[in-house]
């Protein structure tokens, strides 16, 4: 009887991904939810706060960013919960391949579904907001740099109250926090932009925090998850 | 001879309540264990901690005599385990589902078909898991052990909801595992029709 090969990161990562992606296709309510609730967060702002143009252009980049945060949070419980009610968790966990592989492809995965379509739909939302023109690259920028933290990060959380029965307050308690730097330096970087101001120094922080979130989340939640299934 | 896996003096506690203390035991190649007891008298939660999936309150599991925490990835080569929950995804096709979970645990992923046909699943491979019924997505789950490479089974109630020519058929491939020199630990109420086999019992009510 032979051993077969163990596959190579890369393709356990794409593997993974593969899985997730198709599962996904499958519940289309899921994956369309967040993102209809980010629209209709959106469209509603001008229709309360009345056709003030220079209202809504000020606060423009704040609704944007705070609607996608809140989205992100909204989609974050599905990237675990079915594996693990369904026992598919445990078999990852019991998997000799390294678990922070298959973690990351999951979480790649989850920003494919959630986090990408906010970044293509954000030029539509912000031309309804009458946001100003000069902070258009700042906000896909932003957007683009900082929805993957978001998930990075969320992963983290949901990953710690994956056994619990009801943690989804916990969750927003958990993560909330640790969003806040994000949406502080994209809604200044944004408002730098619309002032014709430099804002790169913004956008090297969101980086750095990227950069940091790929590097240690999966190790993180890996951890977590082990623990959560305690 | 070494032994395979090893329990050295495991306490478990669930709810305040001691569901085994200092429960030692050895599994060598070729040792079909069933664990008994009745409802909650902490079989899954010997299975889960056998399987390094929760850590006991005291006392370790060992692998080839070294600590499982400590060797995780040689653990899991050789380790197949089912748990009462399938692991398998309705949103997924019978060889998705398959071949998925074939490759993750690095089990043989060639002649995949010959698996389905054991488990009596031929003619189901592109419908959805979630369109077959409880028995049949069990199967799926079940079919894994037909390309299992790993020495070492651990099976939380492998009968259930599978029909007598499915029970009789993993029977025989329990008996076909053990003497190619692997190891089985199971939990079932069912008694296993296995006469030529000595089956080692391990009753977790006595071990209070």
């Amino acid at each position: 009887m032979s051993t077969p090969q163990p596959l190579s990161y890369r393709q356990l990562f794409w593997q993974v991904m593969h899985r997730d992606l198709k599962v996904a296709v499958h519940n289309k309510g899921d994956i369309l939810n967040p993102l209809i609730f980010l629209v209709i967060v959106i469209t509603l702002f001008p229709l309360g706060i009345g056709p003030e143009t220079n209202l809504l252009t000020r606060i423009a980049p704040g609704i944007i960013w705070v609607a996608a945060l809140l989205s992100a949070l909204l989609s974050l419980e599905r990237l675990f919960k079915n594996d693990h009610s369904d026992g598919s968790l445990e078999q990852m966990l019991l998997s000799p391949q390294p678990l922070f592989i298959m973690v990351l492809a999951k979480i790649s995965a989850h920003w494919l579904l959630t986090g990408l379509p906010i970044i293509l739909i954000a030029p539509l939302l912000a031309l309804m907001l009458h946001m100003e023109p000069l902070a258009y690259p700042a906000l896909m920028i932003t957007l683009a740099l900082g929805t993957p933290v978001l998930s990075l990060i969320g992963a983290i959380g949901v990953a710690l109250t994956v056994g619990l029965k009801k943690g989804g307050v916990l969750l927003s308690l958990l993560i909330l926090p640790l969003y806040i730097p994000i949406l502080i330096f994209a809604t200044a970087a944004i408002e730098a932009a619309a002032l014709n101001m430099p804002y790169s120094g913004h956008i090297a922080i969101i980086s750095a925090l990227l950069v940091l979130a790929l590097t240690l989340s999966p190790f993180a939640v890996s951890a977590a998850l082990r623990v959560s299934t305690n | 001879m070494n032994s395979l896996l090893r329990a050295y003096q495991l306490t478990c506690i669930r709810e305040d309540r001691v569901l085994f203390d200092e429960l030692s035991f050895t599994v060598n190649a070729g040792d079909l264990i069933q664990i008994e007891g009745a409802n909650g008298a902490g079989k899954t939660s010997l299975l889960r901690l056998l399987a390094g999936l929760s850590l006991p309150y005291e006392g370790e599991v060992r692998y080839r005599e070294q600590a499982i925490t400590k060797c995780r990835e040689n653990y899991y080569q050789n380790l197949t385990f089912i748990g009462h929950l399938a692991g398998v995804k309705g949103e997924l096709t019978t060889v998705e589902n398959l071949s998925f979970s074939l490759a993750l645990q690095q089990d043989r992923i060639d002649n995949i078909d010959n698996a389905i046909e054991r488990v009596s699943l031929t003619g189901f491979e592109d419908s959805y898991a979630s369109h077959l019924s409880a028995g049949q997505n069990r199967r799926i789950a079940l079919a894994r052990l037909w390309q299992s490479t790993s020495k070492i089974w651990i099976l939380d109630e492998p009968f259930t909801a599978i029909d007598k020519s499915g029970v009789a058929q993993l029977e025989q491939l329990f008996l076909d595992h053990v003497a190619r020199g692997g190891a089985i630990i199971f939990t079932s109420h069912q008694e296993l029709q296995i006469a030529n086999h000595s089956v080692q019992r391990i009753n977790l009510e006595d071990q209070i």
